[in-house]
């Protein structure tokens, strides 16, 4: 469980996060009721969407720091469960690929997370990338199909890197072992979490307010120069605003903001394109308003490893 | 007491099926009414009924029952409890030489007693590259047994990768269930006539689903 120090600051988090839910959605109202009282207007629609979701993954994120250590590590396991299922569903499975999936799915994920849970750096950081690596094509090669071999055998080891190895960096962060910042790590998944989320909201409106300049038309066409500036500033003085509740300087929070906002946008743009090539506008549809498991995180996909390992060489003595 | 089991069952299954496929039913031509229906739907797979039946609301699920053969829901205790207990299949027997009943007048017996039915009106498992097999003439004839009832097409999308044949444990993927407009015998209309339209209706079906591109 969490030390006293951690539960005070835990309790003003969640409590201004609530507050700020309350408010989002007191003007999503009124939004409603002078734009869309027929539910006609898509924008006013999509945000009271949004908000609703917002106050489950709140509630979902709230009840697992509290929780500790096995409610974060287990949430993150059904969130690597859920953006498996609908990535491997994009994919195209032949007959012979069941094996291989069932040792990503039934294996490899819930090895990483045991792993996780029990601080076996040594072993989750090369689980994924060297022993599933060499595993999976060995026994999809044992089922003697070789069409599309190369294509479905990397279609999984991606898979398995985006969606398990990547996001249970974020659980991974509790083993972190800093001086003067012990029994509060939970603090720092609630920072990496909220950096990226404002960056992720903050872009939407900013594009939406005075988005002009596309940036990549082609793969993203919503994502505009002006919404990444507003987005990124905006994200970055949260950060520097919470570095109360990390081991950071405000300085050095805002430099990590910087670079989780800059890989969140970078990482949500692979996204987009893979959306782009399998013909599909989201990953899924388990999140009303936001589409799948895969679409809310994919910022967080790409910033997770790189966070964690920027702290841990910064400041953990493991 | 005797219905404890059968719905602890019963929500496990549904809980585990969800679980593997976060199953989500789309209402295209149709509402999940209150109403007697027969949803016919296509059939890759054994956990096919357990799909459809999954994502029908708590009160028609209670009050809808699939069409199954008896040769496969009778060979142990523990298929034919959940065959006859968990899902109340109206199980007919696929052999005519050995039928004591005849399988239509099962169908239509259910349907007076206020219950739906699931259909699988190609009458076994599609393995091949064909989306639909032809349809055998049980929906047909049921049609004209009881012209009243909704006969609603239903497109289960994607379980065939889930659970392909010969395999055990199912891979989570996930899958759709599409419900289509309902479907009645026209005034005159041929077998051939009517089950070509029926099986017009499923394919139209299956062409609305989103799918990544090939």
């Amino acid at each position: 469980m969490i030390a006293g120090t951690s539960a005070a600051d835990l309790a003003l988090l969640v409590g201004g996060l609530l507050a700020v839910l309350l408010a989002a959605t007191g003007i999503g109202r009124m939004l409603q009721a002078r734009y869309s009282p027929d539910g006609s207007n898509a924008v006013v629609e999509n945000l009271n969407d949004r908000i609703r979701s917002w106050w489950i993954m709140v509630v979902l994120m709230g009840t697992a720091l509290i929780g500790g250590h096995a409610g974060v590590t287990l949430l993150f396991a059904f969130c690597s469960f859920a953006a498996l299922r609908e990535v491997m569903t994009l994919q195209d499975i032949r007959r012979s690929d069941h094996w291989a999936l069932l040792a990503a799915f039934f294996v490899a994920l819930p090895a990483q997370y045991v792993l996780i849970y029990t601080e076996w750096y040594g072993l989750y950081s090369i689980l994924i990338p060297v022993y599933a690596f060499l595993l999976i094509p060995i026994i999809a090669v044992l089922r003697g199909d070789t069409e599309g071999f190369l294509m479905r055998v990397a279609g999984v080891q991606w898979a398995l890197m985006i969606c398990v190895y990547c996001i249970s960096h974020v659980p991974a962060l509790l083993s972190l072992d800093i001086p003067g910042y012990e029994g509060r790590s939970v603090m720092l998944i609630a920072f990496l979490i909220l950096v990226v989320q404002t960056s992720d909201v903050a872009q939407y409106v900013w594009g939406k307010l005075l988005g002009r300049t596309r940036i990549s038309p082609d793969v993203s066409p919503s994502k505009t120069l002006e919404g990444l500036i507003g987005g990124a500033l905006s994200a970055i003085l949260i950060g520097v605003a919470l570095s109360w509740i990390t081991p950071f300087t405000p300085w050095q929070a805002g430099l990590l903001s910087f670079v989780i906002v800059m890989l969140g946008f970078l990482g949500g743009l692979v996204m987009s394109a893979i959306k782009r090539d399998r013909g599909v506008k989201d990953w899924g549809h388990l999140i009303a308003g936001h589409g799948g498991m895969t679409d809310r995180l994919d910022s967080v996909i790409f910033a997770a490893p790189i966070f964690f390992h920027l702290v841990r060489y910064g400041w953990s003595l493991t | 007491m005797t219905r404890i089991l059968p719905e602890i069952a019963a929500t496990a299954l549904v809980i585990f099926s969800r679980f593997i496929t976060a199953a989500r039913a789309i209402w295209l031509g149709c509402a999940p009414e209150n109403r007697r229906r027969v949803y016919f739907a296509n059939h890759t797979s054994n956990g096919d009924f357990v799909l459809v039946w999954a994502v029908l609301p708590h009160r028609l699920r209670q009050k809808t029952r699939p069409v199954a053969a008896s040769d496969y829901w009778l060979k142990s205790r523990l298929r034919a409890f959940i065959g006859q207990q968990v899902f109340r299949a109206v199980l007919i027997n696929r052999i005519p030489e050995e039928r004591t009943e005849d399988p239509v007048t099962q169908m239509a017996q259910a349907l007076d007693a206020g219950d739906s039915l699931i259909l699988f009106p190609e009458g076994r498992r599609n393995t091949g590259e064909d989306l639909l097999l032809p349809f055998k003439s049980g929906l047909y004839h049921l049609a004209r047994m009881r012209p009243e009832v909704d006969l609603v097409p239903v497109w289960i999308e994607n379980l065939n990768r889930v659970l392909p044949k010969g395999e055990v444990i199912p891979i989570p993927l996930i899958c759709t269930v599409t419900f289509g407009a309902a479907l009645h015998l026209a005034g005159g209309e041929t077998k051939d006539a009517f089950l070509g339209r029926a099986a017009a209706a499923l394919r139209a079906l299956a062409a609305t689903t989103e799918r990544p591109r090939a």
